[in-house]
């Protein structure tokens, strides 16, 4: 008698193949993100690797040597500090005032739908093309001659975009219905902004900016024509080696000496040149790291 | 008579689609005036034309004059001070991601109260008449949007009352509040009409019953009728607002 009792929850053919796909879904998709995941976790042991017998302190405190076959990459890794510095005071604050301009009082037209087109479109211009932009542009057209402070301006002009893009999107995740309670209650635009929008989009701005950080180092042709030498003689130490380039003198950076001694110089040991590359990319995920750290941290307080 | 609020012939429209059609209608000071009507009557659109925050949706085009304590509202100047004269509750809460504190002082500094004890006062006055001081007197420094739905909507009323404001626009108010401390609130709204002016639009026929002293039906974008309360909801002289407020609309 009880062998005739039916299971309610039998599955039937279509449940079963509903089944299969989902798990098919399921790992495939695994597999790509660890397909992701692979190749980076493979540069970095392969540089590091390659690039332990020269790293240490003294590689990145000491001064390049007879060619970079001695010595270590304190004036390409200062170099390439100010260029950040230089081209986010630059870029920074223009990105976040346009972004809020875009964001917050813009109306929709056609100059607005311009712009943010034009903004989007700079963003996917090569690099290579900002480099040549930034000769013509702050080079010869300004006369800066080619100078940290070009190369910093091309560096920003390449930046401006995306800071642009995030800040906007940081501003948008702040509600609609706070602006109006703000304005509802005889707050101007900016007022409503001070108060409410910028407090709670800061986290949102800050990590694009600092996004940005990676890219600004990471770049070799934006400078190549604007303000990057080969090799210059700094001081070994003291307030000259930290402060070693001003404004209006050529500079040496870390992605530029990478390309130079990988493939104009001979007899650079082979761990000079990982380790250069080693301490590019160890640079780039502390900068990730940090940004995401933050992004973790504010996220916890969040306050809606 | 003084009026607090008169439309003269206005018109609103956002694009091509019209919101409000040619509404003439007086509300006089020290009332409760009630504002009935289904969805998409231009209750809203009639609250926002009030203190000019229509104006923050490009669309929106405005004909006709609204007097505002007999000054016509797209004449004066200072639009921010006509927003202060103006309470508004919408229908959903938002609880402002600051203290409680400061959600309620937030409209008193902008309007340049700097010191500490008068702004102490606003805060603990306002908190009172929107029923939410006894459940927020000992943590007047937690996130207003920590808050339950129900008191943040109260919070929300605090605010609207924080700036003094000669009208009280109250839209939908309750439909997130329960129904004992909705009724408290009324309480309030009744002893409020001393001092300000109360427009309330509702979903809830029977409150608007309970506390409008003249009731308004839109339909439509168009006013249909206006009269006392009593009057409208047991012998208005339009068929359409007879058949509303009795619930056989549609």
């Amino acid at each position: 008698m009880s062998s005739e009792v039916t299971n309610p929850f039998e599955t039937n053919d279509q449940e079963r193949r509903g089944k299969k796909i989902e798990l098919a879904v399921k790992y495939s998709t695994l597999a790509m993100t660890w397909l992701l995941i692979i190749p980076v976790l493979a540069i970095i042991i392969f540089l590091v690797y390659k690039a332990w017998p020269a790293l240490s302190v003294e590689f990145l405190l000491d001064n390049p040597e007879k060619k970079m076959t001695a010595g270590g990459i304190w004036g390409p890794l200062i170099g390439t500090f100010f260029l950040v510095l230089v081209s986010l005071i630059i870029a920074a604050p223009i990105g976040i005032l346009a972004g809020v301009y875009l964001n917050e009082f813009a109306r929709d037209n056609w100059l607005t739908r311009f712009i943010n087109l034009a903004v989007v479109n700079l963003a996917g211009v090569p690099s290579i093309v900002h480099g040549l932009f930034g000769l013509g542009a702050f080079v010869y057209f300004l006369g800066m001659d080619r100078c940290l402070l070009a190369a910093s301006c091309t560096v920003a002009v390449m930046t401006l975009p995306v800071i642009i893009t995030s800040t906007k999107e940081a501003l948008a995740s702040v509600p609609m219905s706070f602006r109006v309670a703000c304005w509802n209650m005889g707050a101007t635009k900016w007022q409503t902004i001070r108060t409410i929008v910028l407090p709670n989009s800061i986290s949102g701005i800050l990590t694009g900016v600092i996004l940005q950080v990676a890219r600004a180092a990471g770049e070799t042709a934006p400078i190549l024509f604007t303000g990057a030498m080969i090799s210059s003689r700094i001081a070994d130490s003291g307030w000259d080696a930290m402060v070693p380039y001003g404004l209006e003198d050529r500079f040496m950076a870390l992605s530029y000496h990478l390309y130079i001694i990988s493939t104009q110089w001979q007899n650079v040991p082979e761990s000079f040149k990982f380790g250069t590359a080693a301490v590019m990319i160890g640079l780039v995920i502390a900068v990730n790291s940090l940004s995401i750290g933050f992004r973790i941290y504010l996220r916890a307080r969040k306050k809606w | 008579m003084d009026y607090q609020v008169e439309f003269r012939d206005v018109s609103v429209s956002y694009g091509k689609d019209v919101a409000l059609k040619n509404i003439n209608l007086q509300i006089p000071k020290n009332e409760i005036f009630g504002i009935i009507g289904p969805a998409n009557a231009g209750k809203t659109t009639f609250l926002k034309a009030i203190n000019r925050t229509l104006e923050f949706i490009h669309s929106a085009k405005t004909k006709g004059e609204i007097l505002f304590d007999g000054k016509n509202v797209q004449q004066i100047r200072n639009v921010y001070g006509l927003r202060r004269k103006v309470g508004v509750v919408f229908p959903l809460p938002v609880g402002l991601p600051m203290s409680i504190y400061e959600n309620v002082a937030y409209a008193p500094r902008r309007s340049g109260i700097h010191d500490k004890q008068d702004l102490e006062e606003i805060v603990v006055r306002c908190l009172k008449q929107a029923m939410l001081w006894d459940e927020v007197k000992d943590r007047l420094d937690m996130l207003g949007t920590k808050l339950s739905g129900g008191q943040q909507q109260r919070l929300t009323i605090a605010r609207a009352l924080s700036h003094s404001p000669d009208v009280l626009c109250l839209d939908e108010f309750s439909i997130a509040i329960d129904p004992v401390t909705t009724m408290k609130i009324e309480d309030v709204l009744a002893d409020l009409k001393d001092e300000m002016t109360i427009i309330l639009v509702t979903n809830l026929v029977q409150q608007a019953r309970r506390l409008a002293d003249q009731t308004a039906f839109f339909n439509k974008s168009e006013l249909i009728e206006v009269g006392p309360t009593e009057k409208i909801f047991t012998t208005p002289d339009n068929q359409l607002t007879y058949d509303y407020v009795t619930g056989d609309f549609g």
